[in-house]
């Protein structure tokens, strides 16, 4: 079971807090507690949480996280729970220095999961709400069997991606007040109010009039379409419409919500990560470390920060942009007059001794999440510095090899890989397709198709909930294709897109 | 101390149990495990375990790295790592997940999936040998018997019992009379030792193909033997005109061009029983695989000989396998089975391609023998 901390780190927090207050670190109140290097995996195989609705999957993490720490591959430092209070873990067998730098680095995580506007809509009360969701599944299974459940899960996290990350911070649907206006002003198509009879075909020619009509009807049209508008959240549009039964509908709910609390975490890993490495090395290298723990303090954070040719590492691409904002902020390398200037020598030299580095990064942390972030202050310098690189997989030596270093490819494949989460957009775009009760999916193609063997499956797990044959208009090899599960066979079928 | 997670963990590993049973025809069919062989383990690959999604297929994918390197240079083997998290917002990427099970438990599983009968022991003439088991506490015996536990407990009642014994100072001292040492009884166990011995024709018509049947078979073989005998043993012989006995990797790996006298082989095959297995303390499985060329009817004639003669009664069963190549006749088999195939201790079958080892295996070790 978790212990709290021993007095001696109980007084190294203490310490730690204190440093990363007097940074103007805001957070809320963190609870450190003290687990074994078991619990640890366990902790982590559950996302972070001590409770999670029972499944094979976290099993199946905790298998590997157990092996990986058995053969010395890999070992969690850290782990930090986006909740008031923050909860973060410390593994017992951890030396001194390794639990200050993970406090520093907590307090990070913590600061920003407060401050970053991705997180505001993110319930603060997510252990316990975990918990809850445990108990319901827990009572699911002891009604129906946990085969009958498992199996109902397996096949929804199939769809947990098809979530709209934004929807948390817009209103989606309509006024339905709005709604009624729009279709009182549109009711008769008479055009506009005429004060003398012969100006009437002037200002209401047939062809305006027509082609309000012709508005009116789409309008009409577009209502009895359903969903009125194509989409995203798929699973919201199944909770509301699929034939599901109550269980499953609770069951659905539950991931629902999971996946939407998550979400934040990975619109940020880049930023977050960054920020609370920045933080850890600020407080441990300015305050916290003593002498004899510089080399130990030295070897962890280079260990993190170390890269590899095929990856981007959040933790260092992270760190050195949060740096770079600091020092430009610092130098003043903004507005017109930095953009205009081309000459490379002043450039370098420039120095216009602003200081507002540090509060840049504070307001940055709060108003950005990584699309933004990178969109905004990736810089062709940064780019060249940091040695980044757009690789692809080469067919004919069958190899994966380094495409390019121009700023412009490089920025937009990361962009590229941070949209959506990586995930390809998927939306609903009609629930009554061919008048037959199907539902139709679209996927916006970006040059990437989808993995075939993936996406059928997936579409199978879809059928299982919709109840009715489900189909998906894609691209392959920039051909239009659709796919099709009807419940018994798949099936595929060229389309004009 | 338990976990709540360890109640999801026999879950995922139940799972995996599942997954490998369903997909046995295919793992036996390919040889690929087999070079992933440890010591008492082995590790699989699992297809499908993860939870299908719609995602972007990674290799078209591609992505940003970060280092040195001209363009066009290759990032070396294992740079790129589908399904790596710290490859922020790449999704999951695809990994297939490699899990470990012990060859026991493969062994079972192979058991329930082909629906193997567990070998009968021979019961006439059960093989006991005697087995050395500390049991017993006794007052005599070596000093590196000695039971520290029951000395101690022993000296420190008879302080008690005669007055001697001060809590303030509580000093032990154990005399003669006190030491205790442990004692064995002799145990009659029920011996398990079995040996296979593999035979295989090497001559030029077996080609590569032929010999990767002959090594899947002989992975599940041993698999299934080992998980029914405790000890068991391996001997190899190739031949063509002529039989040697060899290593394992030799057998695998030799190909000879001469023609085909199977009665060499077995002949040797009864030498080494005669030599090293007494039918009394083992339980014997020679194997046999070849295209079904032999030399002449003579030769087929004085296999089968032997076999009635020396080799039948001596082992738990006879197993003959037959490759088919493009070259072999395969007129053994049909000698065999007019001969020898109301047999009960003799197993043939006819191993058509990779797909026919499955079929097989049964063939072989459907008996119970």
């Amino acid at each position: 079971m978790p212990k709290s901390l021993t007095p001696r780190l109980a007084q190294l927090r203490d310490e730690i807090h204190g440093h990363a207050k007097e940074f103007g670190l805001d957070f809320f109140d963190t609870v450190f507690e003290m687990v074994s290097y078991d619990e640890m995996n366990m902790v982590a195989a559950y996302g972070g949480f001590p409770t999670r609705y029972p499944h094979w999957r976290w099993g199946m993490e905790y298998e590997q996280l157990a092996k990986g720490y058995e053969y010395g591959l890999s070992k969690i430092y850290e782990l930090v729970i986006n909740n008031d209070p923050c909860y973060a873990y410390l593994m017992e067998s951890n030396p001194e220095v390794d639990q200050k730098l993970v406090m520093a680095h907590v307090y990070g995580h913590c600061d920003f999961f407060k401050n970053n506007f991705s997180f505001r809509h993110t319930n603060r009360r997510m252990i316990d709400e975990m918990a809850n969701h445990a108990t319901r599944v827990r009572r699911w299974v002891d009604k129906l069997g946990v085969e009958k459940v498992e199996d109902f899960i397996d096949r929804a996290l199939s769809l947990e991606n098809l979530i709209d990350q934004h929807s948390p911070h817009i209103r989606r649907n309509p006024d339905p007040k709005r709604v009624e206006d729009e279709r009182k002003a549109n009711e008769g198509v008479e055009g506009f109010k005429v004060g003398r009879e012969y100006m009437r075909g002037y200002i209401n020619p047939s062809e305006f009039l027509d082609s309000q009509r012709r508005k009116v009807e789409d309008e009409k049209q577009r209502a009895k379409r359903f969903p009125e508008r194509p989409q995203r959240d798929v699973l919201m549009f199944l909770l509301e419409h699929a034939p599901l039964e109550p269980w499953e509908a609770d069951i659905l709910a539950i991931l629902r919500d999971e996946a939407y609390y998550f979400a934040p975490q990975g619109q940020t890993k880049i930023m977050n990560e960054g920020w609370a490495s920045y933080w850890h090395s600020t407080i441990m290298t300015r305050r916290a470390l003593r002498d004899d723990e510089i080399i130990d303090y030295a070897d962890h954070h280079s260990g993190t920060m170390g890269t590899r040719p095929g990856a981007i590492n959040p933790y260092k691409l992270g760190i050195e942009l949060w740096r770079d904002i600091e020092d430009r902020w610092n130098k003043g390398k903004f507005g017109k007059e930095w953009d205009e200037c081309d000459d490379l020598r002043a450039r370098h030299a420039w120095d216009k001794k602003l200081g507002a580095g540090r509060e840049k990064i504070f307001e940055v942390r709060k108003h950005y999440n990584d699309i933004t972030f990178i969109d905004t202050f990736l810089t062709p310098e940064f780019a060249m510095e940091q040695k980044l690189f757009v690789y692809g997989f080469n067919d004919k030596r069958n190899s994966w090899e380094i495409l390019n270093r121009e700023f412009r490819k490089v920025k937009a494949k990361l962009l590229q890989g941070l949209t959506n989460f990586g995930q390809p957009i998927i939306e609903v775009v009609d629930g009554n397709f061919e008048n037959r009760g199907e539902m139709l999916l679209a996927h916006k193609h970006d040059g990437q198709d989808l993995k075939g063997d993936y996406a059928r499956e997936t579409l199978r797990n879809l059928q299982s909930l919709w109840r009715r044959p489900v189909n998906i208009i894609t691209r392959y090899d920039a051909k239009g294709a659709m796919l099709r599960f009807d419940g018994q066979n798949h099936s595929e079928k060229k389309v004009e897109l | 101390m338990t976990l709540k997670i360890h109640q999801d963990h026999s879950r995922f590993k139940q799972i995996v149990r599942g997954k490998i049973k369903a997909n046995l025809r295919r793992y036996v069919q390919k040889g690929e495990m087999i070079g992933k062989k440890g010591k008492d383990a082995i590790s699989i690959p699992i297809p499908f375990i993860d939870i299908p999604r719609f995602k972007y297929g990674h290799k078209e994918q591609g992505g940003v790295g970060q280092g040195e390197g001209e363009v066009g240079q290759q990032l070396g083997p294992g740079a790129v790592e589908p399904g790596d998290g710290h490859q922020a917002g790449q999704g999951e990427g695809d990994h297939a997940l490699e899990v470990d099970i012990t060859l026991d438990e493969l062994a079972q599983i192979l058991g329930e999936e082909l629906q193997l009968p567990n070998i009968e022991r021979r019961q006439n003439e059960r093989l006991i040998t005697q087995r050395i088991r500390y049991t017993g506490v006794n007052t005599t015996g070596p000093e590196s018997l000695r039971h520290f536990k029951r000395t101690f407990k022993q000296a420190l009642k008879r302080q008690i019992a005669t007055g001697t014994y001060d809590p303030k100072m509580p000093v032990i001292i154990p005399t003669r009379e006190d030491r205790r040492y442990r004692s064995y009884k002799l145990q009659d166990l029920p011996e398990t030792n079995a040996v296979i011995i593999y035979m295989m024709d090497v001559s030029g018509s077996m080609g590569d193909e032929q010999k990767e049947i002959v090594r899947i078979e002989s992975f599940w073989l041993d698999t299934w033997l080992r998980h029914q005998y405790k000890g068991l043993e391996s001997r190899y012989i190739i031949h063509d005109a002529v039989a040697r006995e060899v290593d394992r990797d030799t057998f695998f790996h030799t190909r000879e061009s001469g023609g085909t006298m199977i009665s060499s082989a077995y002949k040797l095959c009864r030498d080494i029983i005669l030599a090293d297995y007494p039918k009394s303390a083992w339980n014997i499985y020679p194997f046999h695989f070849s295209d079904g060329d032999n030399w002449s009817a003579d030769d087929t004639r004085q296999c089968i000989d032997m076999l009635r003669n020396d080799v039948l009664p001596n082992v738990n069963q006879f197993a003959y396998g037959q490759v088919e190549s493009p070259y072999g006749s395969g007129q053994f088999i049909k000698d065999l089975r007019e001969a020898v195939g109301d047999t009960p201790n003799v197993a043939l079958s006819e191993i058509a391609d990779k797909d026919a080892i499955y079929a097989s295996i049964k063939d072989f070790l459907g008996k119970g023998r």
